[in-house]
């Protein structure tokens, strides 16, 4: 049984569910109910497999113990950059683990939503070396990390975001109004990734091996497709659940194709994720850069900003080329798109209608190109091509 | 402080608009974006001691010149 697939996982997840609705329209908190079923679930799910298990309670034991002392340094010693440098370290040594142990052969904190996991366990050290966040409860921090329904595959959500919802007790009416648009959401979720990305992946199968331009092109966009049916469609279901268990996960997709540039387009597509890496690696880059003056001017600053972000963000997906490309083609494109917008023409033009045309119709070809590089198809392209020539 | 404060902002936007109205949106404005308040963030640490991290307030909050006033005074700034 895996999350949002499956009959089985439905039925469990119907009647987890029913005990949270009328806990929530008895005006009662969830969120006790939300750790018992989170840690319920995630034992059914991964019974099968009890390596990933060991590794994720491992992995919760350890995180929260450097996060309980780390906010005690910062309490003891005060801010000290050196320490947080180690923090930090600590907190990706499991993904890094996780991700480089597979070159020997074995699976070293490999469990399904390490990844995922791995971004909230950071925004809570890195909020606390900013002084936003003070001390974090043991059950609240459990039930931020384990939380079931964003476990594996997000949306991202930030911990004093969600310790809020956690802790409240929503008045009947109110709930009554997140019941329904949580339950809104898991039905367009589930249109979203079982009919309409499997429409599209159908359609893969059939145009996959073609080489003829037309073909690759249609390849692109139909992948394109399915990749926002899938990802947005799973994202929609894991909302759509946050909400009937009292939590407001953010959404992470609003209409990413009538993006008009790729500034744009990264504020629209898998949202929860680029605006993390914004908050804490591209403006952390920022900030250091020009506190330590590393470069003559603020659009080299951002530009290279750009790049790092992009370029992290690609190696986060996995360690091929594939993914190393695409992420920096994406921050190639948004360095060219920041020194492009500070031209005195484009601000003549920025407004006007056909520049908006034009505007949105490369962007979403440069996007589709994107995702030509995401799907491997581009490289694979690219070494028949050589063999040809 | 509001003197400084508008010294730093004319310097990082590059436009002495920032002075004429306190109450101006700064971003709808194209005067603020997310690399200057990178650089705000920094220039309000050196001249004034205080720490503003990136995710302690939304975009709204950093909107005009009296809206970071506003946070800059209730982080002890005089």
């Amino acid at each position: 049984m895996s999350f949002y697939d499956g009959l089985a996982f439905f039925i469990v997840l119907l009647l987890g569910c029913i005990p949270a609705i009328i806990l929530g329209m008895m005006e009662k908190r969830i969120g006790n109910y939300t750790i018992l079923f989170s840690i319920g679930i995630i034992f059914i799910i991964y019974r099968e497999t009890p390596l990933e298990l060991f590794y994720l309670l491992l992995y919760l034991f350890l995180e929260w113990h450097l996060i309980a002392l780390y906010q005690y340094s910062l309490r003891r010693f005060g801010r000290n950059k050196e320490i947080f440098h180690h923090a930090v370290l600590f907190a990706l040594l499991p993904l890094v683990m996780a991700k480089l142990s597979g070159f020997i052969g074995h699976h070293w904190f490999s469990f399904l939503g390490i990844s995922y996991i791995t971004f909230k366990v950071l925004q809570i050290i890195i909020e606390s070396y900013d002084g936003i966040i003070e001390k974090n409860g043991f059950s609240q921090t459990v039930a931020f990390l384990i939380f079931f329904p964003t476990l594996s595959s997000g949306p991202i959500d930030r911990s004093r975001r969600f310790e809020q919802d956690f802790a409240r007790r929503w008045e009947r009416r109110e709930y009554a109004e997140l019941l329904q648009k949580g339950i809104w959401k898991i039905l367009l979720g589930v249109l979203y990734k079982f009919v309409l990305s499997v429409i599209a992946y159908d359609i893969l199968g059939r145009i996959s091996g073609r080489y003829d331009p037309q073909y690759v092109i249609l390849y692109a966009y139909v992948y394109g497709i399915y990749m926002f049916f899938d990802f947005a469609g799973y994202s929609l279901m894991a909302i759509g659940t946050s909400y009937i268990f009292g939590i407001c996960t953010p959404d992470n997709f609003n209409k990413p194709f009538i993006s008009r540039d790729m500034k744009e387009f990264w504020d629209r597509w898998h949202i929860s994720l680029s605006h993390w890496f914004r908050d804490f690696l591209f403006s952390r880059f920022m900030t250091d850069a020009i506190r330590n003056k590393r470069f003559k001017n603020r659009l080299n600053v951002a530009s290279m900003g750009f790049i790092v972000n992009m370029l992290v963000m690609g190696i986060w997906h996995g360690l091929t080329k594939d993914y190393l490309l695409y992420g920096l083609y994406h921050g190639v494109l948004l360095a060219v798109t920041e020194i492009y917008q500070k031209k005195k023409w484009y601000r003549r033009v920025k407004s006007k209608k056909w520049y908006q045309c034009i505007s949105w119709f490369v962007t979403l070809n440069l996007v589709m190109f994107g995702f030509l590089i995401f799907s491997g198809k581009f490289l694979e392209i690219w070494a028949v091509l050589m063999k040809y020539l | 402080m509001e003197e400084k404060l508008l010294d730093i902002l004319e310097r990082i936007c590059d436009d002495e608009a920032v002075r004429e109205d306190l109450e101006m949106d700064l971003f709808e404005e194209g005067l603020l974006d997310s690399l200057a308040i990178a650089e705000l963030i920094v220039a309000v640490e050196e001249e004034f001691k205080v720490v503003l991290s990136p995710t302690e307030y939304e975009k709204e909050e950093l909107s005009t010149v009296h809206k970071i006033e506003k946070i800059l005074k209730a982080k002890g700034v005089e």
